[in-house]
């Protein structure tokens, strides 16, 4: 049902980006301040989403649609369901707090503003993959999500590890993005369509084909690699080389969520087929307990809580493959109170660290009395984590275990990874809001101090919202969940969230005591879990990172390798591949399509003083190429030169014919006063293997030129310029010779770019000639040079005077080529 | 007449590769030279042969009738010509100025852009 169109929705994803470009002014102006300035845009844009909340839960779609290249049927096209407005609120709404969080954060950073303008950008990124109905839009967006997520991790680029993580989130990403660019290609050759909103109910012919599964896979990958799904799920704890505020939002709320957003959206068109379900789930299930295993193992707290998002990734993506209706609104549920929690822990984290000096869980206790509100945030965030009421984490905990509550093996196998999972997301979650703030105080780097309004807001807030949502579960049912539920099931979900009596005494709770009390006794013994979990890791030696550097450095040494191999140094190498290709392009087509012409044996009919020009040309280059002395050499260059010159005057070219004349001249002097001063060899000094290797590429080159040119010749030529500089240049131009008014008067600009070549060249031969100050410290001719310096003091003096000659007259050359052609189009 | 021209410019082309596969600077110089005498010259044939006819309107006249020789393919090499003419002067001091700091005319001692042994890439981020 389409609720109406709008074209402000393409502005959503627009304006972060506009805020983007002013972030480093309004920072350079207002310092701190920038922070709260510049969250009055993701504000706005959330004030202006809760809007169409109303609308969207009772049905509504809204669209809005731009258009980019009509011809392929390509708009940005954006759209409101659902899905789009829970993400889209959860992306605005945390985004605000984290803009305001940054303000204090980073304050003193010098590059803060820079900082602000990222996430920004990645806001707008974010929104825009989320609101897309254009699959090519889409995946736009989606890359822009992968580039300013490289932008964030590496934003303290001073560290190798910053760096490093960087460029390890970009090339996973990234090359998860081109797998969804050639999925999202597959899809709109099948289904005809890039609209997503047109080609979602076309289920049941996409997965008839046998295509399919490739599709599948391919999305799949797409939606592992940004979600950090097993395999690719390393570079997310390495992700946290960024700063606080962006771990808190893109590595745990929103950007990694952008998979599972792309799972959900694809849902209604790949999901419910058994290659669906067992995907999803074995990835998912190695995922989370991965996530949620290792999560334990770490000491600093954002290791912890990265790990444990590694995990809920995992499980969000369990609940997608599962698909029932429950599952579904499991799967909203806990996206919700996912982001509200780990967002706020990260945040709190930050807190910790920023007051305290270190984030290593064991080095800190006691800071209750320090950070009273803090504390009282990470208890709210700890209990919706550990999925106790009256917090919405316990409702997502419910609703998956009812969604499996089902006696088959399928069903048994994946509700114990589910309890497992939870347990130790419980263990961390309980660790953190806890260990940091319980006990007798101990010594940490900074006097520990709470902190602001700016750092606290965000972190509260979510912590509220959290209860809230629980607490009125059966409107933020309605409002959120059935909505959101219904896009990615495709029908309409009926609310059945709310609180009663009796569902503490239904046998559903059991599942949840039985992940209380695992918890509970994994809490108690965590310190012991730790190490085996650290012994055992130092016991393997290797990891996942360990192969990601393997396969970049193997990539640099096979760059290297290359680049050595076609970039060997050796100049004549060059040429022969060039020349060697330069053959073949002209002979290959010409033999592949039969167009070798054919040749009469007859004498063409010349008179004789042409036939003199022609020999006296090649007699000038057959001098030139057995040349034993410079003064052959000059002589001949000149002799082939001049018959050129004759060729142009017979065939009705004067112009060129006298251009040819005055630089056939002018190269005979210039090469005779720089080859006198160039000691050479006087032989052409290539062993007998070159000579045959360089005549044969040189023979068949120039004999391909021939054939080329006479095949061309025996076509009819398109005379039609021709005609139309014959018939116009007189009445129009007013010129008579008509090569004179084609360059001056219809080329007139190609004329000015020739003047600035022969600038261009005057300037730079000058600057060779002037620029001589001690010649190269380094390099070949270094010691050389130091040698010979006094020695020739003198000689420089002669060299300088003379090339300054050679200058003027060169100078005085172009003047004259120039002054001729405009002299000529004058007449 | 075309295919006269046509052999003699493949035989410019041949010598100037000739030349420019050399490892002498100052032959690939010359090569340099009389393969922009050739492309010219290829040019000004592709746009087929007309003799002693230029593409001149006569005096009183106002459009020019045939037989003529074709214009085009002249204003292009007229500018080929010139900046041929600039590049090959550029390139001969350029050789000139290396022979002068290098002590060589031997391309394969000239390695300073692309050293024999450069060292490898760094293995790190």
């Amino acid at each position: 049902m389409i609720f109406g169109t709008d074209l402000t929705i393409a502005l959503i994803a627009i304006a972060p980006f506009l805020a983007s470009f002013l972030a480093p002014f309004i920072f350079r102006f207002s310092g701190y301040f920038a922070g709260w300035i510049l969250a009055i845009i993701p504000a706005s844009i959330f004030i202006y989403l809760l809007g169409f909340i109303k609308p969207v839960s009772e049905g509504g779609f809204i669209q809005s649609s731009l258009e980019w290249i009509p011809q392929y049927n390509l708009n940005f096209s954006f759209f409101i369901d659902g899905l789009s407005l829970s993400f889209a609120l959860l992306i605005s709404g945390i985004g605000t707090f984290i803009v305001i969080y940054s303000g204090k954060y980073l304050k003193g950073h010098p590059d803060q503003g820079k900082f602000l303008a990222y996430i920004l950008m990645f806001m707008g990124s974010m929104l825009g993959l989320v609101l897309a109905d254009n699959l090519v839009v889409l995946f736009i967006f989606w890359e822009l999500t992968s580039i300013t997520s490289f932008l964030l991790i590496g934003f303290d680029h001073k560290r190798q590890a910053s760096r490093r993580a960087a460029i390890q989130a970009l090339v996973v990403t990234g090359a998860g993005g081109l797998a969804l660019l050639v999925g999202v290609i597959i899809l709109q050759q099948l289904l005809g369509n890039w609209e997503f909103s047109a080609i979602r109910n076309y289920s049941d012919y996409l997965q008839s084909l046998n295509i399919y599964p490739l599709v599948l896979i391919l999305i799949s990958i797409a939606a592992f690699t940004k979600s950090a799904q097993f395999p690719f799920h390393f570079w997310l704890p390495n992700a946290m080389e960024a700063p606080t505020p962006v771990s808190a939002f893109l590595h745990s709320a929103t950007m990694v969520k952008a998979g599972v957003y792309l799972l959900a959206r694809m849902n209604p068109l790949l999901g419910a087929s058994d290659l669906w379900f067992i995907i999803l789930t074995i990835f998912g299930s190695v995922t989370l307990l991965w996530g949620a295993i290792w999560a334990l193992k770490q000491t600093d707290m954002k290791l912890m809580l990265a790990q444990t998002t590694v995990a809920s990734l995992g499980l969000l993506v369990i609940l997608i493959g599962v698909g029932t209706e429950i599952a579904i609104s499991a799967m909203v549920i806990y996206l919700v109170a996912h982001a509200l929690y780990k967002a706020g822990l990260f945040l709190l984290v930050g807190i910790i660290d920023h007051g305290t000096g270190t984030r290593n869980i064991t080095e800190l206790a006691g800071l209750k009395k320090f950070l009273p509100i803090s504390f009282i945030a990470a208890i709210i965030g700890a209990i919706s984590m550990a999925g106790l009421p009256p917090a919405i984490g316990f409702f997502a905990k419910e609703e998956m275990y009812l969604a499996l509550m089902r006696f088959d093996i399928d069903a048994i196998l994946i509700i114990s990874v589910l309890i497992l999972g939870n347990s130790f997301m419980l263990v961390v979650g309980a660790a953190i809001a806890t260990k940091p703030f319980l006990g007798e105080i101990k010594p940490t780097p900074l006097k520990p101090h709470e902190g602001n309004l700016a750092l606290l807001s965000g972190p509260i807030l979510f912590g509220i919202l959290a209860l809230a949502a629980g607490i009125f579960i059966s409107d933020f049912g309605k409002l959120f969940v059935n909505p959101t539920a219904s896009t990615i099931y495709n029908y309409l979900v009926e609310n059945h969230l709310k609180w009663y009596i009796g569902m503490f005494f239904k046998p559903l709770i059991l599942f949840s005591i039985i992940t209380w009390i695992i918890g509970a006794i994994l809490f108690y013994r965590l310190e012991n879990i730790r190490s085996f979990l650290r012994r055992l890791d130092d016991g393997f030696n290797w990891d996942f990172d360990k192969g990601f550097d393997a396969i970049i450095f193997s990539l640099i040494r096979f760059a290297d390798f290359l680049t050595r191999l076609w970039h060997h140094g050796r100049l004549e190498l060059y040429m022969v591949v060039v020349f060697i290709l330069l053959a073949a392009s002209v002979l290959i087509p010409l033999t592949l399509t039969g167009a070798i012409p054919s040749i009469s044996a007859t004498i063409p009919y010349l008179t004789f003083y042409e036939w003199g020009v022609i020999i006296m040309a090649a007699l000038g280059l057959f001098a030139l190429l057995i040349a034993r002395t410079r003064l052959v050499a000059i002589v001949s260059m000149g002799i082939q030169g001049f018959a050129v010159a004759l060729i142009f005057m017979l065939f009705g070219a004067p112009d060129l014919a006298f251009t040819q004349f005055m630089v056939e001249i002018l190269t005979v002097v210039i090469l005779a006063l720089v080859m006198s001063r160039l000691y050479l060899d006087r032989r052409d000094n290539r062993i007998f293997e070159d000579v045959l290797r360089d005549g044969s590429i040189a023979l068949i080159g120039g004999v391909g030129i021939s054939i080329l040119l006479i095949a061309i010749v025996q076509n009819p030529l398109d005379l039609r310029l021709t005609e139309f500089f014959a018939l116009t240049s007189k009445p129009i131009a007013h010129g008579s010779n008509i090569v004179n008014v084609i360059l001056v008067d219809y080329r007139g600009l190609d004329t000015l770019g020739e003047i600035a070549v022969v600038m261009t060249a005057g300037i730079a031969v000058l600057a060779l000639i002037r620029i001589r100050a001690g010649g190269p410290q380094m390099g070949i001719g270094a010691a050389k040079n130091n040698k010979r310096r006094n020695k020739n003091k003198l000689a420089s003096k002669k060299t300088s005077s003379s090339s300054a000659n050679k200058r003027s007259r060169k100078n005085s050359t172009r003047n004259i080529n120039i002054n001729m052609k405009q002299g000529k189009a004058k007449r | 007449m075309e295919i006269a021209l046509a052999i003699l410019i493949g035989m410019f082309f041949a010598v100037s590769i000739y030349l420019l596969l050399s490892r002498a600077i100052i032959r690939m110089l010359l090569g340099i030279s009389i393969f922009g005498n050739a492309v010219n010259l290829l040019i000004f044939t592709a746009g087929r042969l007309t003799k002693e006819t230029p593409p001149i309107v006569p005096m009183g006249e106002e459009i020019l009738l045939e037989p003529f020789a074709n214009p085009l393919p002249q204003a292009l090499i007229l500018t080929a010509i010139v900046i041929g003419f600039a590049l090959f002067t550029f390139l001969l001091v350029l050789g000139y100025r290396a022979y002068q700091e290098l002590d060589a005319d031997d391309t394969d001692t000239m390695r300073i852009a692309e050293p024999e042994r450069a060292p490898r890439p760094p293995l790190t981020y």
